[in-house]
């Protein structure tokens, strides 16, 4: 059975063990040289980037997060260890783990470390797929010549490099497609290295829950327990006609990933779905001026990235969050699609008017959906807004000022309060 | 309550009912029909709590009563029944079912108490006016196009109706706009109607309203209050809250000093319009206009799909004119044209346009322009 020694990549027979370095970080398997479909996924990507930076955190527990009232965004294996997840209520992980250090995200820092790990997957495949910062797809079929080695070795290399020169770590999954590939990168996690081949993809399926299948959320997690699907074997029962009429599109998903089967490309430009912003205040508030003002300041920066990115959306979406956490989401579609904050600001601020709820909120946020290029937004005028002609022409003056001065150099007095 | 009635009359009362039935509502006896059966008629009633509608049918009555029974599955049945069948429709107190019988065809349905339907109020109606069916057809459905579907504009979400005056004296006035488009038909005031306060008409009230006002001769009973409308026919009562909200100032929207003038026929200009804008795939196509003396070009380019280009002849004489339209809305306007020739009226590249029949001001039309 092919064999590969994770430290010094040597490519050997057999073994528990590499016959050169005696490492005992070996992965062996049947198809180790000719799967190419890899997930990359760091290792508790922002709290390592924390704990390389100072060296004292190495071994206290770490939580990366939004303050007192926020949540978890990252937890370092120590703290995982007391229980602490990702996505917790701050004053809940406290509770579990007192003693842990919490740090609020130095996001440049985790985009500079992001930035720099893609530069290094870059060399090994014009194909990757970011899902996030700390994550991506990479597809390194038909690079074997090019690099003089398989691509499992090219991976290892990778991981290993991600170490020495970045002091970060991360878990390679390798499959023959992305779904199999996610699921391989979190079977040996932290600093793993796991393989699902052809061969035993039916029999290690078959036994795991569906809700392993990303993209299945509570919603379809209960629909499936109502058809009484809860393992890939339930799934395995159903025919495809059936499960398309019961979950419509997912439902031929679903039956294709019974059989590991995955069609789904590695795509280097996944379009970008939506853009949205959202902050949780530090105390709970229903006072309208200071919910106006957060609401301006998100759709401002809503409509910064809009703009950066060249895009501009059809649909405008206000998200609120009670102090009792239950959530609120309105939207709007727009006959003419927008990136002013401006007119972002005067939807959200119109579905905010009709929720008619006092609060308290804990969190407040605005986005766009449904997005096209900017190059036919804001076209059509608003007969019964005749001045919204101006103010769009005035925001535009103020972004050139803000390019060539500064961000702060023109703001609204409305994102003052 | 047991009543035996003609195929053809139920349908129509039935399908008038399961139209106002909200599909999706959550109080099941919203989903119902009332049916009254009394002396010669047999009255059907259904309602959303915003609509009600009442539509009374001649039958054979052989014991007076009232059930209630869900409007979809009745309309089914009935749909599904022979033209020309007598059907007998039985209502039994002791099993709570509603027996409907057709030749050799039998339905048991289930129904709710008649005691749970809700009625709506009746209303104080300050205004009472008759109008002829055509009048108030033209009315809405020369204006409905440009009804507002932003619920966060919701006083745009219905026709505003309400009294005007027009160049030719009082005038009953509907007007309708999204803030893209704006509809404004004049009818001369029917008697009775001056003092009536102006109402925002839902939009689902103004579907159901048409099917009241397809016979041309029939006299249409209006009756207006602040907070409602109410349409009848001799048969068919439409009651209708209407929209709570102040309908915008719609007269400083509406130019003034448009000077140049198209005039274009309505039917080729919608062809054309239609035919360039097939290139795009974009939801919103933009449609460039290029007037020159006597000749318009129209144009769609589309940079990941293609262009087209269409010459008309017209009439216009001013100086060239570069304009860009959003093509739905173009054809819309266009399509309202019915009798003689659409002129627009144009100012700027940037500023609103408008659209009437010849020198006909009891229709006009105005459309914001689209950057090119």
């Amino acid at each position: 059975m092919p064999a590969l020694c994770r430290d010094c990549l040597s490519e050997f027979e057999t073994g528990t063990r590499c016959p050169t370095c005696r490492s005992p970080r070996v992965v062996s398997h049947d198809e180790l040289w000719s799967l190419s479909i890899a997930h990359m996924d760091c290792d508790a990507f922002y709290a390592s980037v924390e704990k390389r930076d100072n060296p004292e955190l190495a071994d206290k527990p770490v939580i990366i997060g939004g303050g007192r009232r926020g949540v978890v965004s990252t937890a370092c294996y120590v703290a995982r260890i007391r229980g602490v997840r990702s996505a917790m209520p701050m004053f809940q992980a406290l509770k579990l783990c007192p003693d842990a250090v919490v740090i609020r995200p130095r996001m440049q820092a985790y985009v500079e470390a992001s930035r720099q790990i893609r530069q290094m997957m870059d060399e090994l495949t014009p194909v990757v797929e970011p899902l996030s910062l700390d994550e991506a797809f990479l597809d390194l079929t038909g690079t074997a010549r090019l690099h003089g080695h398989p691509p499992a070795v090219m991976l290892a290399r990778l991981v290993r490099r991600m170490r020495s020169e970045l002091g970060l770590t991360g878990s390679i999954g390798l499959s023959h497609n992305k779904f199999l590939a996610k699921i391989a990168s979190d079977l040996d996690k932290p600093h793993g290295f796991a393989v699902i081949g052809q061969t035993e993809t039916q029999a290690f399926l078959r036994p795991k829950p569906v809700r392993m299948i990303w993209g299945v959320g509570g919603a379809t997690q209960e629909a499936l327990d109502r058809a009484g699907i809860r393992t890939f074997q339930d799934l395995l029962r159903w025919d495809k006609a059936d499960l398309t009429a019961r979950f419509g599109g997912m439902g031929d998903r679903l039956w294709h990933l019974a059989r590991g089967q995955d069609k789904r490309r590695v795509s280097a430009h996944e379009p970008m779905k939506s853009i949205s912003n959202e902050t949780t205040f530090f105390e709970d508030t229903g006072d309208p001026d200071i919910l106006d003002g957060h609401l301006w300041r998100m759709c401002e920066k809503v409509a910064d990235r809009a703009k950066a990115k060249q895009l501009a959306g059809r649909v405008v979406t206000l998200k609120l969050k009670r102090g009792n956490h239950s959530q609120i989401t309105r939207r709007q579609s727009l006959g003419d699609a927008t990136q002013l904050a401006d007119r972002i600001y005067r939807v959200a601020r119109n579905l905010f008017d009709q929720v008619g709820d006092q609060g308290p909120y804990r969190l407040i946020g605005a986005g766009i959906s449904d997005l096209v290029a900017e190059g036919i937004a804001d076209r059509t005028g608003d007969l019964l807004d005749p001045n919204a002609g101006r103010r769009g022409q005035a925001e535009r003056a103020a972004d050139k000022i803000r390019n060539k001065f500064g961000p702060d150099a023109i703001i609204k007095g409305r994102s003052l309060r | 309550m047991k009543f035996s009635i003609e195929r053809a009359a139920l349908l129509k009362a039935v399908s008038q009912a399961q139209s106002v039935v909200e599909r999706r509502n959550t109080i099941p006896i919203l989903a119902n029909v009332l049916i009254e059966a009394d002396g010669s008629d047999v009255q059907f009633r259904a309602t959303d709590l915003d609509i009600e509608v009442v539509d009374k049918a001649p039958a054979q009555v052989e014991r007076a009563g009232a059930t209630t029974v869900s409007a979809v599955t009745l309309h089914e049945i009935v749909r599904k029944l022979p033209d020309g069948a007598l059907v007998t429709l039985t209502d039994d107190a002791a099993t709570g079912r509603l027996t409907v019988e057709a030749g050799r065809s039998n339905f048991s349905l289930a129904t709710l108490p008649r005691e749970d339907f809700p009625v709506m109020a009746s209303s104080e109606y300050t205004t009472n006016f008759g109008a002829p069916a055509s009048v108030l057809r033209r009315l809405f459905d020369k204006s409905k196009f440009a009804i507002s579907t932003e619920e966060t504009r919701y006083y745009l979400n219905g026709v505003y109706m309400h009294l005007a005056d027009s160049e030719d004296g009082r005038a009953l006035r509907c007007v309708a706009t999204d803030g893209h488009r704006l509809a404004r038909i004049d009818a001369p005031l029917p008697d009775g109607a001056e003092g009536m306060p102006g109402v925002i008409v839902p939009r689902k009230t103004v579907g159901e309203l048409r099917k009241l006002l397809d016979d041309d001769d029939m006299q249409i009973a209006v009756s207006v209050s602040e907070t409602k409308v109410r349409f009848a026919t001799p048969n068919i009562t439409l009651t209708s809250k209407v929209i709570d909200g102040t309908f915008p100032d719609y007269s400083r929207v509406i130019p003034t000093g448009n000077t140049r003038k198209l005039e274009v026929d309505a039917a080729d200009f919608a062809k054309a319009v239609d035919r360039v804008a097939t290139v795009s795939s974009e939801r919103s196509r933009a449609v460039k206009l290029q007037l020159d003396e006597d000749r318009l070009i129209l144009s769609v380019n589309a940079p990941d799909s293609g262009a087209a280009e269409e010459e008309l002849a017209v009439a216009y004489a001013d100086e060239r004119l570069e304009i860009g339209f959003n093509a739905k809305y173009l054809l819309e306007i266009a399509s309202q044209v019915d009798r003689e020739n659409a002129v627009f009226l144009f100012n700027s590249s940037g500023d609103p346009t408008l659209m009437r029949e010849g020198t006909d001001t009891s229709a006009i039309y105005v459309v914001m322009p689209m950057r090119v």
